[in-house]
């Protein structure tokens, strides 16, 4: 497959903070890729440099072949944003968002009318077509944001955050549509901050933090990798970790359950041996998510 | 990089943008098309007819002739500064309206000339509504007053400009009443508005000629009304030209300076 977003070194400095540290990484054509990592990555700022509007303090990117900051307009014509911000225009109507975001991108008039009732349906918002965007719900705005990212039939999809703030039916409709634009051809470049979301749609993904790219990898295989199939947890009672600690079971304490770590083969023995020996009243034996990979790179304390 | 005198490179896109405000104008024409035909005619009898009374005559021009271009000039001055300030500023602020536009194949120079050309569309379109009031009432002298109308888009394109330095600066919104009543307002009054310049002592006319816009404006408008054309207009345009220029290039800089981070 071929690449058709590539960074190599990429960095980018706000005056003296660095954003984004000497980043590489390769989309391919076709893949739902997706950029992980806590509040201040560098993930928004790395989707501000493929989408032209934030220029690079070094290093080289391009897109689709084009540098962003040679040929904006051109990669910008193939490019469909979902920003973080809602920033619909609440000076039109549904329809009057998806025709009137059309016409930016140079699309005659008959064609853009036909596009916006076209995307209205794509998202189920047909009946919301001459509502005012003020009148419509949280979701209903994400998926009017999705439809006005498709007006120009875009080669990629950069989404920063596309389901934020919203009920499991509405991210389960999102993640629909973007899996059938996904097998339409659709290149999908996403951010999130929920990995339960990461892991079901991204081929691959990078965790970042602090500007620098952590991992990159297939979900399972970072998972497989990083902290085996299964999680033990115990509950973290005194006893228990002292009893841990004389066995020389390494562990590590998440609130108030202890996290088995190490176990990446036999969680079932180690699970067994635990229970025999230092008969925890609780413990659970649990598949390992994308999460435990997330918390065991980036820690657990709070950012910000 | 850029900096704020270079040349900014706009593409015929930023029509597109101009056509968005348009059409939100027209959109919501009730509340756009009465402010201009009320303020005329308040403006006239209030002051055309009501201190007109008293005054009746400047330099041997009835008051109310006297008054009617600066009724006009300020109009031009009013609708493009306050069209490119407090609006420019919610749409760029309050709405992200820039942010979407600039994820298209728009850049944020063809955002923010289209916010320009359309400040200036808006005196042009103030001026189509009161020109004919004031006719009827047998105040400004057609066919020449026709051309206060290219004037009220070189004349707006020029307030366009100022008010975008001020919106590419300010912190929030509330900072833009600043310049509102610290130069728009003062200057509707002192710019040989309501009465001429040789009024005023000669430190401040030449004050008002130097760095008051609107005084050029003025000027220019009152010889088409009258008319009463005299050279002294190409200098008056020049001033225009040039300062139209240089405001709107800055402005565009300092947008981009202000938004492209």
């Amino acid at each position: 497959m071929t690449a058709i977003i590539k960074a190599h070194d990429l960095k980018k400095n706000y005056n003296s903070t660095v954003a984004v540290d000497g980043i590489q990484f390769t989309v391919k054509k076709g893949e739902i890729f997706g950029f992980l990592g806590p509040n201040g990555a560098g993930k928004t700022t790395t989707m501000k440099m493929i989408t032209c509007v934030s220029p690079r303090t070094s290093g080289t990117l391009t897109v689709l072949g084009m540098d962003p900051e040679e040929k904006p307009a051109e990669i910008k014509q193939s490019l469909g944003v979902v920003p973080q911000e809602t920033n619909l225009d609440p000076d039109f109507t549904c329809f009057g968002n998806l025709y009137y975001y059309s016409l930016y991108f140079n699309i005659p008039k008959d064609e853009a009318t036909r596009r916006a009732d076209e995307l209205l349906e794509f998202v189920q918002l047909t009946e919301k077509r001459d509502v005012s965007v003020d009148k419509l719900s949280g979701g209903m705005k994400r998926r009017l944001i999705l439809a006005r990212a498709l007006v120009n039939r875009p080669d990629i999809l950069i989404l920063d955050e596309p389901t934020i703030g919203l009920d499991p039916q509405a991210r389960h409709l999102i993640w629909e549509k973007l899996r059938s634009l996904q097998a339409r051809g659709n290149t999908i470049v996403m951010t999130t901050h929920y990995l339960d979301e990461a892991a079901r749609l991204c081929d691959r993904l990078v965790i970042m933090d602090n500007g620098k790219i952590l991992v990159e990898g297939a979900p399972a295989d970072l998972v497989r990798e990083h902290v085996g199939d299964e999680i033990v947890e115990v509950e973290g009672s005194d006893d228990v970790v002292t009893c841990l600690r004389e066995r020389g079971v390494p562990f590590e304490k998440t609130g108030d359950m202890v996290q088995v770590t190490g176990t990446t083969e036999k969680a079932r023995e180690v699970a067994r041996t635990i229970l025999d020996r230092c008969q925890p009243a609780r413990m659970i034996t649990r598949p390992a998510t994308l999460e435990d990979v997330f918390l065991k790179l980036t820690g657990r304390n709070l950012r910000e | 990089m850029p900096h704020i005198f270079s040349i900014p490179n706009v593409t015929r896109r930023a029509g597109i943008v101009w056509y968005r405000n348009l059409v939100v104008f027209v959109r919501t024409w009730q509340v756009n098309f009465f402010p201009p035909l009320v303020e005329a005619l308040l403006y006239l009898f209030a002051i055309g007819i009501g201190i007109g009374t008293y005054v009746q005559q400047i330099d041997g021009i009835p008051y109310i002739n006297f008054i009617a271009p600066a009724i006009l000039a300020i109009a031009v001055m009013n609708s493009a500064f306050f069209e490119c300030t407090f609006g420019s500023f919610v749409r760029m602020y309050y709405q992200k309206t820039f942010d979407a536009m600039i994820a298209t194949p728009l850049s944020i120079e063809d955002v923010i000339a289209g916010e320009l050309l359309w400040g200036a569309t808006r005196s042009v379109i103030y001026v189509i509504i009161m020109l004919p009031v004031l006719a009827v009432f047998g105040v400004v002298s057609l066919p020449l007053a026709l051309l206060a109308i290219p004037l009220a888009f070189l004349g707006g394109l020029m307030f366009a400009g100022i008010a975008m330095c001020f919106t590419s600066v300010t912190p929030g919104i509330d900072t833009l009443n600043y310049p509102s009543f610290l130069f728009i307002t003062p200057m509707a009054l002192f710019s040989g508005t309501f009465f001429p310049l040789t009024l005023m002592p000669a430190f401040l006319q030449y004050f008002a000629l130097a760095v008051l816009p609107l005084t050029h404006l003025v000027a220019i408008m009152r010889m088409l009304t009258l008319p009463s054309l005299s050279w002294t207009l190409l200098l008056h345009l020049a001033w225009i030209a040039v300062i139209t220029a240089i405001t709107c290039i800055i402005s565009i800089n300092l947008m981009r300076k202000r938004l492209i981070v």
